[in-house]
């Protein structure tokens, strides 16, 4: 590379766009959430249904729903969280890497729903941080992607920069 | 067919007694002759199926407490046939296990083991199957609360990060049930006890 190449050069220096860190950084998270089914009900129906070609998730970029925990960023609760669950549940949240984000779907994971039961964990924010509830026994499709919709507006807003530091204190059990 | 079958059943086992029932035949076995009925009601009377294994819990005042029920079937003679069997102890409930006549009996006996606390003796693998191992009640017993009684996660680490437990459930005027009759909006699930609503009165 000759020294010639990266003095000023107009045309690409034409082409430089000045922003903030946070908003570039949020910018590039919000457009490519992968997703990881945290399926335990019928609430996981919906969610295939609305990865399906209908509700089509992939047109917010967010169609690569992930299997692996280590390979996504949102997890979707889609379902009864049983206290015998709650444990797997917290453990596969661990595994997520950072930064990472959970969608409680239906009024079972935000709540506990309809089950005021013994064995049922009254909703999934007893063991791990929720960012958006979504109402429904279960949710339509729309309803979800409306939730992760406005997760991708809460993403945008988020100071990133200063999460960084935040997010190495973050206690773990995986 | 159903009356011959019926008393050549009698007059074939004797320990038998029969037991009101409103649809199937239904006999009383005592806890001894269990694994021999089950064997014979396989080889020889051709009830292939187990069915359902089940228990039932009458009450601490009561005596016999507890009983488990087996429902048989027979293809040949499309037919189900209901054993109960008063487990002789209330406080320490025993029954010998089914597991090696019929396997389907397996999960079911951990299933009843796990909610009522009856032991089946002679299985191979009786441990707890729907709550976690460490578990300390059965949660289908009369006088165990439907919300459930506080205990800790069963994992120690996650509760200790959580701080979460098992707490009973807000039961906010629940259980909530549906009358079996009268209008479909009229009949969706509600609590008997609505008097944290103002728009309902209170009829308790």
């Amino acid at each position: 590379m000759s020294t010639e190449e990266i003095a000023y050069d107009s045309k690409v220096e034409g082409e430089i766009i000045v922003t903030r860190a946070d908003a570039v950084v949020n910018w590039i998270r919000q457009h490519s959430v992968w997703p990881m089914p945290m399926g335990l009900a019928c609430c996981a129906i919906e969610l295939m249904a609305t990865a399906a070609s209908k509700f089509d998730i992939s047109r917010f970029g967010m169609e690569v729903m992930r299997f692996s925990p280590r390979q996504a960023d949102c997890m979707i609760v889609a379902g009864t969280v049983t206290y015998k669950m709650a444990e797997v549940v917290r453990r596969i949240y661990d595994q997520m890497g950072d930064p990472k984000w959970v969608v409680a779907m239906g009024a079972c994971a935000s709540t506990g729903g309809m089950y005021r039961s013994y064995a049922v964990l009254q909703g999934v924010d007893n063991i791990v941080p929720v960012d958006v509830y979504v109402s429904g026994c279960p949710p339509r499709p729309e309803a979800l992607l409306d939730a992760m919709i406005k997760l991708q507006d809460k993403i945008g807003r988020e100071p990133s920069v200063r999460n960084l530091r935040k997010t190495q204190e973050t206690v773990s059990v995986a | 067919m159903d009356q011959e079958f019926a008393k050549g059943l009698l007059e074939r086992y004797a320990f038998l007694s029969s037991r009101d029932s409103a649809d199937c035949l239904s006999y009383f076995c005592p806890t001894d002759n269990l694994v021999e009925l089950a064997s014979v009601l396989r080889d020889r009377e051709g009830f292939e199926m187990l069915v359902d294994l089940t228990a039932l819990d009458w009450g601490q005042e009561n005596s016999p407490r507890f009983t488990t029920l087996y429902h048989f079937y027979s293809l040949a003679l499309k037919t189900y046939l209901r054993i109960a069997c008063d487990c002789p102890s209330n406080e320490e409930p025993e029954v010998p296990s089914l597991a090696a006549v019929y396997p389907a009996a397996d999960w079911h006996e951990r299933e009843v083991f796990d909610m009522f606390g009856i032991t089946f003796a002679g299985h191979p693998n009786l441990k707890r199957i729907l709550m976690w191992d460490e578990y300390p009640y059965h949660p289908l017993r009369k006088e165990f609360p439907l919300a459930g009684i506080e205990t800790t996660l069963p994992a120690p680490d996650v509760a200790e990060v959580t701080e979460a437990s098992v707490e009973p459930a807000p039961m906010m005027g629940g259980p909530f049930v549906s009358p079996a009759e009268g209008n479909v909006s009229e009949s969706e699930p509600r609590a008997k006890d609505e008097s944290w609503t103002e728009e309902v009165e209170k009829t308790l």
